[in-house]
């Protein structure tokens, strides 16, 4: 819960988190410590230099430190904890959906774990996504287009075998979607993180939600286009967010094409722990007020019910979360006092 | 330094000025990617002596077509001094760094080593699409320029050459830019003559009515552009650091030898 200056209550949903392992003995080659220490730089990059965290904490953190930041420490009220394998890379994955789970249940209530699946697996990805609805009840996934596998060195939401898939999630009710979109890696000619896929996609697949993370960027300009047309493509903010701190003016211009373009009911907050801890951000967030003449430019304002909506109310519309019924549960247990 | 003289040294890094990161439309030096420079062989006499460059990008992952053009830029911009006979180019810590040293240093193309990776790139196609954007962006901070300086659309639709080259700017990140879109602007020919329009598009046509729709084009070339460079800025004087937290405030040390260049 994040309390306004002025005594209100913010419900806050944090849209994009994760917990894994990343730790050199769960590396298995070169690419799983490049890996991470690239993360690792987006963190000591761009974060305020009182939250940088050392490297080995970075690189494995506890369900402890997980709760802590988010809930105790942090502001949230819930957490969309999202699974990443990169099998290629980490020899138990990255952050499995069974890691996941786990603090999941240590903690109830508070997380909403989404799963992950390879469509070029083939068969093998539906016998999986079987598993994930049955087993954790999945109702959300998240993709992660430029994942090795073999030779292949990334896929797109329209590729025939992914299709099968996606149609797979409509009929078992696993509805919302995360597309990790993000800065250009290899291989680019096929772009991997290019965005007009999403379009497809979302075309095709009306009763399906598109949360695209990082909004695009550095394709914000398809990114909006896209989401102007489509009514089922939202917009993760993480990645965006963290330059309120570093570059406030540059931020400023982001969510106000977001708001000019797509609106303040599709854009979805997201710190993408542990890159990032939710206390500084949403404490920004809530203070800051896009400058005054970008604001004019296009027309539109940062306001704090628009706030409300990105701190949470858009991600529970999604996940269909009932805010006043999980208020009333919180309040019946009061926080869980973590590393007991 | 390898008993090259100061201003060889100074000659070499003029050249490495003038190599832009493509994608960012910023020189790889004021991005901080050359790491060291040496001369060895004489340092006198007509194309005797070589010249090795060691540079690193942002991350491991950056984009080897991204990679290849700067390494491409690199050894052709100082391969232009005269007594220079070879500049070898070792890109380091990064994922293709074997395959990519290897073709650089020996004359060949992209497509000898990344075709696997990259099937049908055309990095002549990706080259135009960068010199697009880094003209509008380019354009748009002139632009800029003139309407802070109370520049009305209708007057700077139809500027000439001749008219931008004597206004002032009070900005100097404008003035910059100002010379560098000049610069551009005629070597792609879009406009040489003094009665030329000094803001066409990059297409050739004039702006004309259309001013406030095209600036929101060129805002969101910028918006892109500012996002990849502000990253890679970061993310590069990162890459090495790592967070002492024993302290009462975390702070950032150097984890790798660093054998940054100084000029």
């Amino acid at each position: 819960m994040f309390i306004t200056p002025e005594g209100k209550e913010i419900f806050v949903v944090d849209g994009h988190t994760h917990f894994w392992d990343a730790s050199p003995e769960n590396q298995k080659n070169i690419h799983g410590k490049q890996f991470i220490d690239c993360f690792y730089a987006y963190h000591s990059g761009l974060s305020p230099k009182e939250q940088l965290w050392e490297k080995s904490k970075f690189e494995k953190y506890s369900a402890d430190d997980l709760y802590n930041d988010l809930f105790i420490d942090g502001p949230d009220d819930m957490a969309i904890l999202n699974s990443t394998y990169l099998s290629e890379f980490y020899k138990t994955g990255f952050n499995n959906i069974e890691r996941n789970a786990s603090v999941a249940k240590k903690y109830p209530n508070r997380f909403i774990v989404n799963g992950a699946f390879d469509p070029r697996d083939g068969q093998k990805a539906h016998e999986y996504i079987h598993y994930m609805k049955e087993t954790h009840n999945i109702t959300g996934v998240k993709m992660y287009t430029a994942e090795w596998n073999g030779a292949s060195k990334g896929w797109r939401l329209n590729d025939p075998l992914a299709y099968k898939c996606f149609e797979l999630c409509e009929k078992l009710g696993i509805k919302n979607i995360h597309v990790h979109k993000g800065p250009t890696i290899i291989p680019l000619n096929k772009d991997a993180f290019d965005v007009h896929d999403v379009d497809y996609a979302a075309t095709d697949f009306q009763n399906l939600n598109w949360i695209v993370e990082h909004c695009g960027l550095p394709r914000l300009d398809d990114f909006c286009w896209i989401a102007t047309q489509e009514t089922n493509v939202f917009a993760g903010l993480a990645v965006a967010l963290p330059f309120i701190h570093s570059r406030p003016r540059y931020f400023g211009e982001i969510i106000a094409e977001l708001l000019f373009w797509i609106g303040p009911e599709k854009i979805l907050f997201g710190s993408d722990y542990a890159i990032w801890t939710p206390k500084w951000l949403v404490e920004k967030l809530w203070a800051y007020q896009i400058p005054e003449d970008i604001a004019k430019e296009r027309g539109v304002q940062l306001t704090d019910e628009i706030k409300e909506k990105i701190l949470g109310l858009n991600a529970a519309r999604l996940y269909n979360i009932d805010i006043a019924a999980r208020k009333a549960e919180f309040a019946k247990h009061p926080m869980l006092i973590a590393a007991e | 330094m390898d008993g090259a003289s100061l201003s060889q040294l100074d000659e070499v890094w003029a050249r490495l000025d003038l190599v832009m990161d493509p994608e960012l439309d910023e020189p790889v030096t004021d991005m901080g990617f050359i790491e060291a420079v040496s001369v060895a062989g004489p340092t006198t006499g007509h194309n005797n002596s070589t010249v090795e460059i060691s540079f690193r990008l942002p991350t491991y992952w950056c984009s080897p077509n991204f990679a290849f053009l700067m390494a491409q830029g690199i050894k052709r911009e100082v391969e232009t001094l005269p007594w220079v006979g070879q500049a070898v180019v070792m890109l380091q810590d990064h994922m293709s760094a074997d395959e990519m040293n290897a073709v650089i240093n020996s004359g060949g193309v992209f497509s000898d080593v990344f075709a696997d990776l990259h099937p049908g790139e055309n990095l002549e196609a990706l080259r135009e699409k960068f010199d697009q954007k880094a003209f509008q962006r380019r354009q748009e901070a002139v632009i800029r320029g003139l309407l802070a300086q109370g520049y009305v659309a209708d007057v700077i639709v139809n500027l000439t050459l001749a008219d931008l080259s004597l206004i002032p700017f009070d900005d100097a990140e404008v003035t910059r830019q100002c010379s560098r879109y000049v610069a551009l602007l005629m070597s792609k020919s879009l406009a040489q003559k003094a009665a030329d329009l000094a803001f066409p598009t990059y297409q050739g046509t004039p702006i004309g009515e259309d001013f406030k729709p095209y600036m929101d084009l060129l805002r969101s070339v910028r918006i892109n552009m500012e996002f990849s460079g502000s990253l890679c800025r970061n993310l590069k004087q990162s890459r090495y650091l790592e967070a002492d937290t024993s302290g009462a405030v975390p702070i950032l040390v150097t984890v790798a030898p660093s054998d940054h260049a100084c000029r």
